[in-house]
Formats: C-alpha cells, structure tokens, sequence
C-alpha cells in the first residue's frame, strides 16, 4: 500500500478548526468532570475515614461499584438507561429540553467515574497522616471536624498532590470515551479528519502531540503547585 | 483506698497532711478493656491526686499506653469507670472535646502537626477550642516557648527540630490548654539518648511546679527521683501501686522485681 | 419489539459468550505481552545503558500521556499498512493493547525493584553473591512479592479497558452486548446486564487481589 503524504492537512483550513474545536471539547469535558469528580471524590474519600460504620460502607460500595464496571459502559448507562429509569417528567426534560445532552452526560459518567479513584487517593492520603495526628487533635480538645479541617486534610492534601496530577491526566486522557456517544472531542476530530481526508496519520499525531503537551503542561502545573505548598522540613518528593 | 504517704521527703519537701488533704484528679476504678477477644486491661484501679506525679511502668504490651488512652476518651473500655475531676469518662452524655481540653497530652512520637510552624501548633486548640483571641494565645504560647527553651524555634517547623526539640514544644503544646493534669506516654522513648535529659529536665520542671502527672516511662530515674508514686503493670493488671521509694527499694512482687532489674541493667 | 423471554436470551447467549471470550482472550494475550515488554522495559530503564534507558523512559512516558482510545485507532491504521495486507481488528487491538500496556506494566515493575532497599541489595553482595546472583536471589523474589497484587489490580482495569475496542468494531463482549442491544432493542436491559458481568467479574476480581495481598502480608 502507499501512503500519500500530506502534512498540510491537520494545519488547513478547515481541518484546523476541527482539531481546534475537539481541543475545546477535550478542555470542557475534562475540566467539569474535573470539578465534579474532585468535589465527589473527596467527600467519598472522607466518608471512607470517618469512625461511622455506615459512612466507612457507603463509602466503600461507592468505589467498588464505580471502579467494577468499564467506563464506556458508564457512559452508556448514563446516555442510554438511566433517562429510561428517571420518572417521566425528568426523563422528558433530559430526552427534549436537556442541551448539550452528550456534553453532560460525558461530564457526569467521567466525573462520577474518576471521583471514586479520587476517593481512593484521599482515603490513602488520609490514611498516611496517621492515626497519631487525629489523636494529637482530639486529645487538645478539637472536634472531629475541627481535626479534619486543621490537621488531617491539610497535610493528606500535600500527600495526595502527586496521585491527582496523574488522575487529572487520565481525565484528559478519559475524555477521549466522550466520543463513544457523539461528542467530538480531540479523538473524535482526528478520526473525522482521516475519514474525511484519509490522511489519518497526519491527523492522529497532531492530536496525539496535542495531547502531549497537554500532559506536559498539567504535569509542569503540579510541580510548581507541590513546591509552593511544600513543608519546611519535610523531605519533598524527588 | 489507700493514700500512701511518702515518708522520705529527700527530693521534694511535701506536707504530708497537705498530701492526705489532696483532691483524687484521675480516678480510675476497676476498668476493664477489650480489642476483639484480647483482654488488654484487666480490672485496673488507679488514683492520681492533685499535684502528683505518678509514673506508670511495664513490659511492652501491658497496656500502659491504653490505660492512659482510656483516661482521655481517647479509648473507650468495656467495664469499670474513670473519673477526671468528678466528670465520669466512660458516660455517654459526657462532653469529651470539654473533657479533652482540660487534659494534656504527651505522645511518644510527638505528633507536632507538620505543616503548622510550632507557634501555630501551640496556639491551634487554644484559638478554636477555648476561643482566645490570636494576640492571647501568642503571648501564652510565647511564654511556654521560654519555659522550654524554644523561643528561638517559633517560626519553624516540627520538621527542622530534633526530636527533643519537638517533644519540648508538643509539651508546650500541651500546656498551652492550661490542662488539670497531663498524660506522658513514653516521651523519652523515641528520643537520641542525648536528647532525654533536656526532655526530662522540662518534666521535672512540671512537677516542681505542682502538675498533676500521669506518665507512661521506662525512665526509672525519673521514676525514683521525681515521681510520688509508681504503678506496675503486666498482662493488662495493675500488679503494684506503690510509693516510688518503697517500690525501688523492695517490689513487692516477683515479676516487678524482674522487670526492673532488666531495665534496670539497661540504662 | 418484543419482551425478553426464553427464546431470545437462547438466541443472543453464544454471541455473548463469544464476545466475553474474545475480551477474556485479549486479557489474557495482551496481559502475558504487556508484562513481558513492561518487565524489559523496566530492566532497561533500572540497568540498561543511558541512552536505551533514556528511550525506554521516553516510551513509557509518551505512550501514558495518550489516551488508549487513540492508541488503538493507532493500530488500526498503521498496521495494515505496515504489513501491507488487512490484518483484522483482534490483532491490531492486541498489539495496541500490549505496547500501552506494558507502558503501565513497567512503571508498576520499577517501582517495585526499586521498593527493595538499596541495602538490601548491598547486604547480599556482601555476602559474596555477584551483582547479578544479588538480583537473582535477593531483590526480585521480594520485588515480585510486592509488585503481585499491583499487576493484578492493573490487569483488572485493562480487563475494562478491553471494552475500548468497541471504537474499532472488535466484538468483544462490551461490543457484543451494544451490537444485541440495538438490533433486539433493549437497550436498557442489555446494558445493565452487562453492568452486571462486569461488576461480578471486576469486583470478585479486585477481592482476590485484597485477599492475596492479606496472605501476603500475614506469612
Ligand atoms: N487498636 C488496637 N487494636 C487491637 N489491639 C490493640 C490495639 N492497641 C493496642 N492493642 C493491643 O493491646 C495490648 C496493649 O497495648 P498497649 O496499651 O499499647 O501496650 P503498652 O503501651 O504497654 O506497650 C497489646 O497487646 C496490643 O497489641
Ligand atoms: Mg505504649
């Protein structure tokens, strides 16, 4: 077989634009899922912490369910079943008025799915800081909360640093299952392009480079947020 | 109850009466613990007056540090009650925060909070715990960091300390609460052996000035010279309750006797 | 459309089955590839000269920063006209499979004969063994204990992560399940069966690797 050639492709108009527009998708679904997974995550991650029994088991079923099953399917069954589930109304409201439902949807199947690795990390983080720290704080008096809030979460936070730069990276990367239901992210604009163009090649490493500096840069993001927070006397991580 | 009398007074000049006469801080009654089916504490009763030193020694594993644990809340236990300046431990309508606050805490690992600089971990339970203001708090904490020789290291972190460093300001800490009574368990284990004195030294410092004192330590010269009374524990009982002298000249039982002639031979 | 009966689970269950076993298939073949290239790609980057290390890194780096759907499609593309002939989605996917992983399988493996303290190392070539007698008998039996558990929980994610081949139209089980889904029209049913197999599988899966590393932390 040959292959022609032609690197102009992913660089003109309006092949360009397309990439650029799946960059912005790629950016919008990572980032709120982000957000949402972060803020799940957490609180999930805390949950599984806490002296509560009933905290520490729903906690725990959270994350067994969400990492057990595959994140296609995830997105599956958020874009396809449960609409079918929801009552009437709401499965109304999704079905004609929701917009942008393959953007949402993509948000909230990777939000919920990355919360419960989140979870995991914090729960590890917490984990970490021991068991004298939380004794140190009750034994002066502070609330469970009081001890959370002023000693167990701000030096989990500094702990869990690395292990979220790299579940933010695999939001990025994740983005790309947004595809699977119509959203035409980075991936889904580079396949576009080579079904168009059949110049798949050029287009796969301009979205492939893409990605790479993305990761580049959230990775560079991450040093410089982990020296900032870094603690005096505390050996940092090399 | 027997109120032991220290007849010697080599190290401290105690009014014997006066001793008679003190309130009972730490009551402990008959408690009796569980983790799972290990019987950690078996019927232990214990007293510490007002103004008393009282170390508390055993083999690793005795249950010292549970004992001390159960006197904060900071352990429940399954039988028997604690009793710290007439609030009962062990209920559950009892406010354990208020109760907490009241009582210092002394860990063999220190446990300064790593990210706060020292002045902040002293100032932290008194700010959100007893509501003083900021400015209060730092004069307070600033004057304990001169009782400890630490006035210098406000600023820095647990982490830029040694570790007798760290443990004169989780002492500080500690005092900062303006605490009834405080609970040492092992602070000198964990230290470089040229680091204990300066430790000890903040201790005996305490007790001179009338702390009441419930500590965890294989320290038997701060045992013998410093404490009134030592308590011997084994196997999760409380196998001797004596005055320090009496105790160090004759144990009463076999297994004191043993323990202390091995540790004895250590230090 | 009708409703599920008898009849028609009769009639879906061998192309299930068939796509479960394609998936199982690209666990097991992809999983043997990806730790086998991951623990060379390991050793290169623990051992190996500088600049093979440098290029072991620069693999493993480059292929974690690129999403596996991407990678796949990858494969997909190049290898036909790599071989010049149509190679078929299974061994594409495989291939893609195995170099991605084994960019995952070889940080898992370094970290875990670099987990082994340098003294340990030190105190078995004092004892006389080679350098290479020191790895042999000293640090990858431990390393290997370690690392265990880990491999396993990753195998367990590629295990989901097979379900990606849906992009190339590989009738795995995930793709199998879409596929009946769609033509007989449940949607809804379909789907949360599959949810289903997978939980069962993943989470029974994940259990064991608990289990085992409990044992292992107990002997
Ligand atoms: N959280 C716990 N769960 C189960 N067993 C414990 C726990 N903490 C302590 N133990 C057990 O209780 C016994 C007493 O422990 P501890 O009070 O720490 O002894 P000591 O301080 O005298 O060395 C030991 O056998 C120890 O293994
Ligand atoms: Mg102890």
């Amino acid at each position: 077989m040959i292959y022609h050639w032609d690197w102009s492709v992913p660089i003109s108009a309006p092949y360009l634009g397309w990439l650029m527009s799946g960059l912005a998708w790629t950016l919008l679904v990572a980032g709120a899922a982000w957000v949402l997974a972060f803020i799940v995550g957490v609180g999930i991650g805390i949950l599984r912490t806490l002296p509560n029994r009933a905290a520490r088991r729903f906690g725990a079923l959270y994350v067994t369910i969400f990492r057990s099953i595959p994140l296609l399917l995830q997105l599956f069954l958020w874009y396809f079943v449960v609409p079918e589930l929801l009552p009437a109304s709401a499965a109304h409201w999704i079905k004609r008025d929701l917009p942008l439902p393959e953007y949402w949807t993509s948000v909230i199947g990777l939000g919920l799915f990355t919360a419960a690795r989140i979870a995991e990390q914090i729960r590890a983080g917490i984990e970490a800081v021991g068991r004298g720290q939380s004794m140190a704080a009750a034994a002066s008096g502070l609330t469970l909360l009081q001890s959370y809030r002023y000693v167990v979460l701000p030096v989990a936070a500094r702990y869990v640093l690395p292990p979220l730069t790299s579940e933010f990276l695999n939001v990025i990367k994740n983005s790309s299952l947004a595809l699977t239901i119509g959203l035409l992210e980075l991936t889904g604009q580079s396949r576009q392009i080579e079904g168009e163009t059949f110049h798949g090649i050029e287009a796969f490493t301009a979205a492939t480079l893409i990605y790479v500096v993305l990761t580049l840069a959230a990775i560079a993001a991450m040093r410089a947020l982990e020296r900032v927070v870094a603690i005096p006397g505390v050996m940092a991580r090399v | 109850m027997t109120i032991p009398l220290r007849l010697d007074s080599r190290n401290f000049v105690r009014d014997e009466l006066d001793l008679v006469l003190r309130p009972v801080v730490i009551a402990i009654d008959h408690v009796s613990k569980k983790f799972g089916d290990l019987d950690v504490l078996k019927q232990c009763s214990m007293t510490v007056l007002k103004g008393e030193v009282v170390v508390v020694c055993g083999p690793s594993g005795s249950g010292k540090s549970t004992l001390l644990k159960c006197v904060n809340g900071l352990e429940g236990f399954q039988a028997g009650t604690i009793t710290v300046a007439g609030t009962s431990v062990g209920e559950r309508r009892t406010d354990l925060t208020k109760l907490r606050s009241q009582i210092g805490m002394v860990f063999q690992h220190f446990e300064l909070y790593p990210h706060l600089t020292v002045l902040q971990n002293i100032t932290l339970a008194p700010i959100q715990v007893l509501g003083r203001t900021k400015s209060a708090a730092f004069d307070k904490a600033m004057s304990l960091l001169r009782r400890v020789g630490l006035a210098d290291k406000a600023d820095c972190h647990p982490g830029q300390l040694s570790g007798g460093q760290q443990q004169r300001a989780a002492i500080a800490r500690a005092l900062a609460m303006d605490p009834i009574a405080m609970l040492f368990d092992e602070p000198t284990s964990a230290l470089d052996p040229e680091t204990i004195s300066e430790v000890l030294d903040v201790m005996t410092g305490l007790a001179r000035d009338g702390m009441t004192m419930m500590v965890v330590t294989h320290e038997m010269g701060f045992a013998r010279h410093v404490a009134n009374r030592v308590v011997f524990m084994d196997g999760g009982c409380i196998l001797e309750e004596a005055a320090a002298e009496a105790f160090f000249a004759q144990p009463s039982t076999e297994r004191a006797r043993s323990f202390l002639s091995k540790i004895l031979r250590q230090q | 459309m009708g409703g599920i009966d008898a009849d028609l689970i009769a009639a879906v269950a061998p192309f299930l089955w068939d796509g479960l076993c394609t998936s199982l298939e690209l666990l097991v073949l992809a999983m043997a590839g990806g730790i086998s290239l991951g623990a060379i790609l390991a050793v290169i980057r623990i051992a190996g000269p500088k600049p093979l290390a440098a290029l072991a890194a620069t693999y493993v780096n480059g292929l974690r920063s690129i999403p596996l759907i991407m990678v796949i499609l990858w494969f997909y593309l190049l290898m036909p006209l790599a071989t010049g002939r149509p190679i078929g989605a299974f061994t594409s996917a495989l291939v893609a499979f195995t170099i991605f992983e084994a960019a995952y399988y070889s940080e898992i493996i370094r970290a875990g004969i670099q987990s082994i303290s340098k003294q340990q190392l030190a105190a078995a070539t004092a004892s006389g063994l080679s350098p290479l007698q020191a790895y042999r008998f000293v640090v990858l039996p431990q390393a290997f204990r370690n690392m265990t558990p880990i491999l396993l929980s990753q195998s367990i994610a590629l295990f989901q992560d097979t379900s990606l081949v849906y992009v190339v139209g590989l009738r795995d089980f995930m793709t199998a399940v879409s596929v009946t889904a769609n033509r007989e029209g449940h949607l809804v049913a379909f789907y949360l069966f599959a949810a289903l197999v997978y939980f069962v599988l993943c989470s029974t899966g994940a259990q064991s690797v608990q289990l085992l590393k409990k044992s292992m932390v107990s002997q």
